[in-house]
């Protein structure tokens, strides 16, 4: 369920993060609990926790004492911003450098570009919710792991 | 109630052997900690001077801050179990080993084991003899949650289980942690498998601790580099490399211990080294490498010399 290497609690928070951005947990909505956390990836308990501390030091959620943990009703968007920020660095650059590297001019990246924003508009439909919902966390891992590999 | 339990300058010999060299540990009460190492390495010698069963050559093992050997208020607290548990001895009916355990065990819990054999497709008239090896190990484990011990061991208790028993066994395992919060060990040979339900992971190497830490930080001190060997080599020099570096061509992937793997990689960037997490599996087969398998950047150190970075 995770990948080698990278901290789980790691792993953990990005996978709420990914649920707050999407909706999946509403703003002011409860977290589930460490020790369902527990159970449900078959981790420690106390990794589950620290997962939840460092949300919290975030701003991402908030304690509520002897309740539990919430989303901040800030949250989505605060994370919405950062993955804006981190866009053209984390994805967009990546793309480019490979694209120098085996002599791909900007001129067709964005022809490719503009031919695909067309293309996907026009497939949004079909593509829906459901898929949307079933890609979330694959493409989330995805991302965790190329970067684990420093690719 | 939960029981912590201190080790310290332990020494256990069989004859000409020595089983534990000098160890010391420390382990928090209302956790559950990870035994490793290799076959050998003095793992199950450790649990049972801690479980009361051995008195120690040398050193001392307190168990909720009391010595542990022939302190029967102390042991009542306390359980180990493993394949070599001696159930089935006198009778081979599983209910009749229930039985005995219970007589054993203040904090025996009938309910609970019963909910548990079911989970285990086990039936308390099923034969001993006849279980298959990962039922009997199913029962062996089912004796030590059950128990409800202040401190309970599981000395390779996954061994003869399938890979469904054994997600059944972690979950039950953490289903009675999240309710009991009592302190557990569990050694075992799965690293890679069993680590995530660990919070602090005790390395044994030759019956010494060659590594005590949580297991999401052990995790991140290893990683692998890789690239052009001049590269490697000037990025590696003076840190400390655990294993045989592997060659191909004029590539060379060395693995590093120590420092985290996020640094590594954050000082690769821009020389073209590949920088790679590493599993905790292959960090424990490189850590407990039998001689010399440690080297650090200057030269080869002995493999006795080792020590870890705490």
């Amino acid at each position: 369920m995770f990948d080698d290497g990278s901290p789980i609690y790691r792993q953990i928070a990005e996978r709420i993060r990914s649920e707050v951005l999407s909706g999946a947990i509403a703003p002011d909505e409860q977290v589930m609990s460490t020790t369902q956390y527990a159970a449900f990836y078959r981790i420690n308990p106390a990794t589950a926790a620290k997962a939840f501390a460092c949300l919290v030091d975030e701003g991402i959620l908030y304690k509520r004492r002897g309740v539990g943990m919430f989303v901040r009703p800030q949250a989505p968007a605060a994370l919405r911003e950062r993955r804006r920020r981190r866009f053209f660095t984390e994805v967009v650059d990546p793309v480019l450098a490979e694209a120098r590297a085996i002599g791909i001019p900007p001129e067709e990246i964005v022809e490719w570009i503009r031919r695909s924003s067309g293309t996907a508009s026009a497939a949004e439909e079909p593509n829906g919710t459901g898929d949307v919902r079933a890609g979330r966390p694959g493409g989330q891992q995805e991302t965790v792991r190329d970067r684990g590999n420093g690719r | 109630m939960t029981l912590g339990v201190q080790v310290t300058d332990l020494t256990m010999r069989y004859g000409t052997t020595t089983a534990l060299d000098g160890t010391g540990l420390e382990l928090a009460p209302g956790r559950i900690h990870g035994l490793l190492g290799r076959n050998g390495a003095g793992k199950s010698t450790l649990l049972s001077v801690m479980a009361g069963f051995l008195s120690p050559c040398a050193g001392t093992v307190l168990v909720g801050g009391h010595p542990v050997f022939e302190n029967p208020r102390v042991t009542r607290q306390v359980c180990l179990v493993g394949e070599w548990s001696p159930i089935g001895e006198k009778s081979d009916r599983v209910h009749e080993v229930l039985s005995t355990a219970r007589a054993l065990r203040r904090g025996w819990d009938a309910r609970y084991a019963q909910e548990l054999l079911e989970r285990f497709g086990i039936r308390p008239d099923d034969r001993l003899s006849q279980l298959s090896r990962g039922r009997r190990s199913a029962l062996i484990g089912i004796v030590g949650l059950a128990g409800g011990a202040a401190l309970t061991m599981f000395d390779e208790s996954h061994l003869g289980m399938d890979a469904p028993s054994r997600a059944a066994f972690t979950d039950a395992l953490l289903a009675d942690f999240a309710r009991t919060g009592r302190t557990f060990v569990v050694s075992t040979h799965l690293v890679e498998e069993s680590s995530p339900i660990f919070e602090e992971v005790a390395v044994l190497d030759r019956g010494r601790l060659l590594v005590q830490e949580d297991a999401d930080s052990l995790r991140r001190r290893g990683c692998r580099v890789t690239g052009p060997a001049g590269t490697v080599e000037s990025f590696t020099a003076g840190k400390r490399i655990v294993g045989t570096p592997r060659r191909l061509g004029g590539t060379l992937s060395v693995v590093l211990y120590g420092g985290s793997y996020e640094g590594e990689r954050g000082r690769a960037a821009g020389t073209g080294l590949e920088v790679e997490p590493l599993p905790l599996q292959e960090l424990f087969v490189h850590l407990t490498e039998p001689g010399g398998g440690s080297v650090d950047g200057t030269g080869s150190a002995p493999a006795s010399g080792r020590t870890h970075a705490s």
